[in-house]
């Protein structure tokens, strides 16, 4: 065990009427130490965040001719819009401009979960047409880098496959819809 | 009647071994936890659901909440290729001296034009005063050149080991436009598949991918 020599070294003779000082142990209590030792472990157990990044693999399409592209139903396309403000915009089927007020809808992130699944569950299961469902993302200019993520792990969470959703950009027409629903909406 | 007298024994207990136990862990602990690499600038990650572990040694393009563009190429073999191969593709002009210290900085967030001048200032330039690589003009979208000296400098290696690098880490507030931007640039160098870095979260519960979690099945990538 770790203890110090304690006697005094040598043999100094001292005089009778030297006093003899009083020999003090130097056995020191450790237990404030240990307890100031597991606190720090503690402390830096507790404060260590464990935030491992992740990494979402992202699959880019080639930039295809017209002619190439895909083709999906009109019935199976449901078309998510990010805006300014945390909000999303979808529509199901082809927008024109008589049906833009009908089938344009506002809605937010916490609410497209559900939006998503709906038309999902509309086609029975073991339909054949359901593997033609289609999600097409379209990002406002307006809308932030973490909205487009956002919505990309909504797919993952809702379990839509891969090469069922795709980001596509968004045209005129669309823009000037949000705009004017946002302004509606008053969101800035 | 006489008793065994049971001896009382000192209820101390010497504290030196539990001392050194607390101490000894508190150490190990210190050194084993893995320092973070140095960041350009602090930028928050957006959450996703993704479980796949970010690879450490990575080819990092960083977007900032202001939209700025920095590039981190965490392997230290390729960096000084990647740098020569600008140089000399993008006529810089940089001596080897200027290369040498442009190798030693951590991450690359200046304009092609002005990386000579920073290289020769005699203090660094503050991360948040750096103006980032531009990419706004499409026409003059400078991280497609640093991408392509990045291409170049694993020609020789597989596609998909460089696409197993290739990071994206934007912050959860920068513009989608920039982000756009920095995809066009991958595009434009044949580069269709990147991974973007993100905060892990776990499956809301009751969600598909909760469910199929749970079935044992792996998630959808």
């Amino acid at each position: 065990m770790a203890e110090m020599d304690t006697s005094s070294g040598g043999g100094h003779k001292k005089g009778p009427g030297v006093k003899k000082p009083k020999k003090l142990s130097t056995r020191v209590d450790l237990t404030p130490m240990v307890d100031l030792g597991f606190l720090l472990i503690t402390f830096f157990v507790f404060t260590t965040t464990m935030s491992k990044p992740t990494a979402m693999n992202m699959n880019e399409p080639k930039d295809d001719k017209v002619e190439n592209q895909l083709k999906v139903k009109e019935s199976a396309v449901m078309t998510i819009l990010l805006g300014k403000g945390n909000q999303v915009y979808y529509y199901e089927g082809i927008l024109t401009a008589d049906n833009a007020s009908e089938i344009f809808k506002s809605t937010n992130f916490k609410d497209i979960r559900k939006i998503i699944l709906d038309k999902r569950n509309s086609v029975p299961d073991g339909d054949k047409s359901k593997s033609d469902l289609m999600y097409i993302i379209k990002a406002d200019t307006e809308s932030k880098f973490g909205n487009a993520i956002d919505i990309l792990d909504e797919m993952q969470i809702n379990g839509v496959p891969p090469g069922h959703y795709a980001e596509v950009d968004i045209n005129d027409v669309e823009k000037l819809l949000i705009r004017k629903t946002e302004e509606a909406n008053g969101i800035k | 009647m006489g008793r065994a007298k049971i001896p009382r024994k000192s209820t101390n207990i010497d504290m030196t071994a539990m001392c050194d136990v607390a101490f000894l862990l508190l150490s190990f602990f210190i050194l084993a936890t893995k320092q973070k690499p140095p960041e350009a600038v602090t930028v928050t990650a957006p959450a996703s659901v993704s479980t796949k572990a970010a690879p450490e040694k990575s080819i990092l393009i960083t977007l900032t909440k202001e939209g700025k563009v920095f590039l981190m190429i965490g392997e230290d073999t390729k960096k000084k290729e990647i740098l020569n191969d600008i140089n000399t593709t993008r006529a810089l002009g940089l001596t080897p001296a200027e290369i040498n210290k442009l190798n030693r900085m951590s991450f690359i967030g200046m304009p092609l034009g002005k990386l000579k001048a920073q290289l020769n200032l005699s203090s660094a330039i503050p991360p948040d005063k750096l103006e980032g690589i531009p990419i706004r003009d499409s026409a003059n979208n400078e991280l497609v050149y640093w991408l392509r000296s990045v291409t170049n400098a694993y020609a020789g290696t597989s596609q998909s080991e460089l696409e197993k690098i290739l990071l994206v880490k934007g912050d959860g507030e920068a513009l989608y436009p920039d982000f756009k931007d920095i995809k066009m640039a991958l595009k434009k160098n044949e580069i269709f598949k990147f991974k973007i870095v993100t905060n892990s979260e776990s499956a809301p519960v009751g969600s598909e991918l909760y469910k199929a979690n749970k079935a044992g099945k792996p998630g959808a990538e």
